[in-house]
């Protein structure tokens, strides 16, 4: 039973930081591709829609490379450690993000930018009313994140390496009692995995539908 | 209070407007009028400081372009475009953006957007969705959004092209009335000959880019 609650809480940890991190990384980057005009924007946007099907094993794969021993990032020692997790997770979830904000943002009115600037917005205050236009979409794209990064198993499996009281996390134990036989229990963890994931996503459409009925409210 | 001097404006590297001269007194209402793809909302665009010319300056109440900030300058005038663009947001706060992005106290805030509610007579939409507006009403806000501010000059494009011909009117009576209460100087895009001749002190014609010396007569026939 404490094996469980502690793979379920690394699970949360590993997954609500990669999460944390993507939305860091990917609205700033989205809303980049979607307002900026640079050279280079249609690659950059092609790589990220690209990015957004990756397949978490190969993922592992390329990270577990790099944070090998004899990797350039070896001597970080960070192989088989819940930051190497993080580390994976981030690479799969932000281009999810990135993409869907960027995807939010252009289905704006591209007028509603000048609109704003005439109305006296300075660049921040526009990018920030630009979001908050765009709540719903970036709500779905922050779910889509944290679903893309909570159900993998192939990228903690690989830089996790599955490590009980130490990397162990749900996706990893279901993938382990499944190959001993142990198929109740991998059930049972499978469906708590699932219950988790339901009650976040419910936290997170709650706020985003929240958001809806508020509107008009001055 | 604003003139503008040998002015060269390209866009997708095509020429698209050209004025070597134009100059907007204080508390006049200038319409520009034209056809289709004649460079109105493109002038507008530059004076707004949306649009960057690529020659010419535009001198306002004696401080040039290059010497005010963008932003500074911005929070001087008011722009409407030809759709009202309205947030996603109640109508209050649609009409309170303007002075929340200029930091002003909230109890100032809540005080100026009531009373420009009133004088739009869209008191009772104070909390309707700003997106759950008929187009007349929607555009009502975005008159009220553009003069909360008192702007030194206000900016309208084609304000009431979306609008039927009875909305149209009464929007056009409305701010007829707020001008003359205001004495806001206002540059007008339209290519509605009525609508000059009901809100414009001053027209000028502009086709192909280039003002027309053409415009007084156009106008005075209309």
């Amino acid at each position: 039973m404490g094996d469980v609650f502690s793979v379920t809480l690394l699970s949360l940890e590993v997954s609500g930081l990669a999460t944390a991190l993507s939305l860091l990384i990917g609205l700033p980057l989205g809303t980049a591709l979607a307002l900026g005009r640079f050279p280079g924007r249609a690659v950059l946007l092609s790589v990220i829609n690209t990015g957004m099907g990756l397949p978490p094993v190969v993922v592992g794969l390329a990270v577990a490379m790099l944070l090998w021993r004899s990797g350039p990032f070896g001597g970080l020692q960070l192989i088989y450690t819940p930051l190497a997790i993080v580390i994976a997770q981030l690479i799969i979830a932000a281009p999810v993000v990135t993409g869907l904000t960027a995807v939010a943002l252009q289905q704006l009115d591209p007028r509603l930018q000048q609109q704003l600037l005439g109305l006296g917005a300075s660049q921040t205050q526009m990018v920030l009313a630009l979001w908050r236009e765009a709540r719903l979409p970036l709500i779905a794209a922050l779910i889509a994140g944290f679903g893309s990064v909570i159900s993998e198993v192939g990228a903690s499996m690989i830089v996790g390496g599955n490590i009980r009281g130490q990397t162990r996390v749900l996706t990893t134990a279901i993938v382990l009692e499944t190959g001993k036989g142990e198929f109740e229990t991998a059930l049972a963890l499978g469906a708590l995995l699932l219950v988790i994931t339901f009650l976040i996503n419910v936290a997170l459409t709650f706020v985003q539908q929240h958001g809806t009925r508020q509107r008009g409210r001055p | 209070m604003i003139e503008i001097r040998d002015l060269l404006v390209e866009r997708d590297g095509h020429l698209v407007l050209t004025i070597d001269r134009l100059r907007i007194e204080r508390g006049e209402v200038l319409a520009v009028l034209g056809p289709n793809g004649a460079g109105k909302t493109t002038l507008l665009l530059v004076l707004a400081r949306l649009l960057k010319p690529k020659h010419g300056t535009i001198q306002f109440q004696s401080r040039t372009g290059s010497i005010e900030s963008d932003l500074a300058y911005r929070r001087r005038i008011s722009v409407v475009m030809q759709d009202p663009l309205l947030l996603d947001q109640s109508v209050f706060n649609n009409v309170a953006a303007g002075l929340r992005f200029r930091h002003l106290p909230e109890g100032e805030v809540r005080e100026r957007t009531a009373v420009w509610l009133e004088k739009l007579g869209i008191p009772h939409l104070r909390r309707r969705p700003g997106l759950r507006l008929s187009g007349g009403e929607a555009q009502r806000v975005a008159l009220a959004r553009a003069f909360v501010l008192a702007p030194e000059l206000l900016l309208l494009d084609e304000p009431f092209a979306s609008l039927d011909a009875a909305a149209r009117q009464a929007l056009a009576d409305e701010l007829r009335r707020l001008l003359a209460e205001t004495r806001t100087t206002t540059v007008l895009i339209t290519h509605d000959p009525t609508e000059v001749r009901r809100l414009a002190t001053r027209a000028v014609w502009l086709e192909d880019g280039r003002l027309s010396d053409r415009a007084p007569d156009t106008v005075a026939a209309s």
